[in-house]
């Protein structure tokens, strides 16, 4: 075991000298990487975002909401890919497709069962004051719901991020392509590619954090700080969420 | 790894006997085709696809149970903990496979070490939660009625968490059968077989359909296996959680100092 420890040190090692010598190609994929990502991710908060809100604003439908998001966390990615391949052929469009429904379960879950909580007294007291359901649902249920909607969508850019190599056995480009190709890139290559990929989806998550912070009213933050609370929830209270299935019907 | 990838360069296509026109024709798919590999490939490849899952899990499980019952008796062990396994959790499937070649090979060990290592953090959060949202009241009792520690956590703490840890057992073992296709990127096992087959066959959509079909198919059914499995050994647990969420979970989140009655029920 020292052995493989230090040679897994040296490779390490070996890595960066990869990264220093080809950074520009490494940039070149991160950001083919990040625009399949970003683009995926983006459709996927399109598609879900509207549909979950007024079904929470509703409080309608939460076993379909919950039993779709447990259903698309089945779906395996490359199975997805796959499928895809059969269907659209090789290309951007296939592996983008396949990254939405990768990344539609958590915002889903997470987005209805926040707007579905929002303490109906408090909805109840804006609907007293003469407020308009539209008004209610982005003053009063959308700021309150920010902390999870928001740890659903980290999940969601995680489990993107993270299949995003996969992309590359469907001609989707991006970090992908180093992965898959060991015998081009080397052992070295394919380390270096992959710590590039982790690192994108720590900062990721890190920048989502900050624009959650952004845009959490102040008042708000105030509120969770008097409670000694963090403004910003973790991924695992969105993976919590997700699971919490009512035993299956 | 002698395998082609779909966008590097022609492949000459081969699907399936010259005898199947749909295999032939890549139809979409092709039922006759399926049928006659349902013996030599896909059967196997579901096969060991559960051995795959069910060693991963079982050995992630043994782990994180280990794992959270430290984090739970000592409660600074459980941010390293789960930063190093969330660290785990965001190392792409595709790479942490290919890193571990050099020193396990291209084995089954190799692959077993990338799942477990993917299950620790779902299984680890979800059974210290479990555990750490048993009602402080509840122990309070138990110590009354003269129940030891150890007692307590056998007793009381564990069937308690019963829900949460099935939980996340669901969701291991689900996201388990979906890395393991990535598998077959190092070992010709498991569903992800067939669809690296049908990559070097240049594109045979039957073969991708199908392989993706019964890999869903697997998760379903496990899932569905786990529910079972859980209302045999917690038939308490079905009726206690009637909301979407638990109401723990969502106390926690938003940090309601309010009777738990006052959350909204669906």
């Amino acid at each position: 075991m020292p052995f493989a420890a230090a040679g897994l040190g040296q490779q390490f090692l070996d890595s960066f000298t990869f990264m220093g010598n080809n950074t520009s190609h490494l940039l070149h994929d991160t950001l083919a990487t990040i625009a399949l990502s970003g683009a995926a991710l983006g459709v996927a908060l399109a598609v879900t975002l509207p549909f979950a809100v007024w079904l929470g604003h509703l409080h309608r439908g939460s076993g379909m909401a919950i039993r779709i998001a447990n259903l698309g966390r089945a779906l395996p990615e490359l199975g997805l890919i796959a499928i895809f391949l059969a269907i659209l052929g090789i290309g951007f469009l296939n592996v983008m497709v396949a990254l939405v429904i990768v990344g539609i379960p958590p915002i889903l879950a997470n987005t209805f069962t926040a707007v579905d909580g929002v303490d109906p007294d408090v909805v109840d007291a804006a609907r007293g004051m003469g407020m308009s359901e539209l008004w209610i649902v982005f003053k009063i249920e959308l700021p309150l719901a920010l902390p999870l909607m928001f740890a659903g969508i980290r999940t969601s850019a995680l489990f993107v991020i993270g299949a995003s190599p996969l992309a590359a056995i469907a001609g989707g480009g991006g970090l992908g392509e180093i992965i898959v190709n060991q015998a081009s890139y080397g052992f070295d290559g394919v380390l270096a590619a992959a710590i590039w990929v982790a690192a994108l989806a720590l900062l990721v998550q890190a920048l989502l954090a900050l624009l959650q912070r952004a845009i959490t009213p102040e008042g708000l933050k105030a509120q969770a700080r008097a409670r000694g609370e963090k403004v910003v929830v973790g991924i695992s209270d969105a993976e919590r969420a997700m699971e919490a299935t009512p035993s299956h019907a | 790894m002698g395998l082609l990838i779909a966008a590097s360069g022609p492949v000459i296509p081969n699907f399936g006997g010259a005898s199947d026109k749909c295999a032939v024709n890549n139809g979409f798919f092709c039922w006759n085709w399926f049928t006659q590999h349902w013996g030599s490939t896909f059967g196997p490849a579901v096969v060991q696809h559960i051995i795959l899952t069910a060693i991963a899990v079982g050995i992630g499980f043994a782990i994180a149970f280990a794992l959270a019952l430290l984090a739970y008796r000592f409660d600074w062990m459980e941010t390293p903990i789960a930063g190093i396994s969330s660290f785990l959790y965001t190392i792409p499937s595709l790479a942490l496979f290919q890193i571990l070649v050099p020193f396990t090979g291209l084995t089954r060990l190799t692959v077993e070490i990338a799942l477990v290592s993917y299950t620790l953090l779902l299984l680890f959060r979800n059974i210290v939660t479990g555990l750490r949202e048993v009602p402080e009241e509840v122990r309070d009792a138990a110590r009354g009625m003269g129940l030891t520690q150890r007692q307590i956590l056998l007793r009381i703490d564990l069937p308690l968490a019963v829900p949460a840890i099935f939980a996340g057992l669901r969701v291991a073992t689900v996201t388990t059968i979906s890395l393991a296709t990535v598998a077959a990127f190092v070992v010709d096992e498991g569903l992800g077989a067939p669809i690296f087959d049908a990559i070097s066959r240049g594109n045979f959509k039957t073969e991708f359909v199908a392989a993706a079909a019964l890999a869903i198919l697997l998760a379903w059914v496990a899932d569905l296996l786990l529910v079972a499995l859980q209302r045999m050994v917690a038939p308490w647990a079905a009726k206690r959680r009637s909301s979407v969420v638990p109401r723990s979970v969502v106390r926690a989140i938003r940090g309601r100092r309010r009777p738990i009655s006052a959350v909204r029920e669906t």
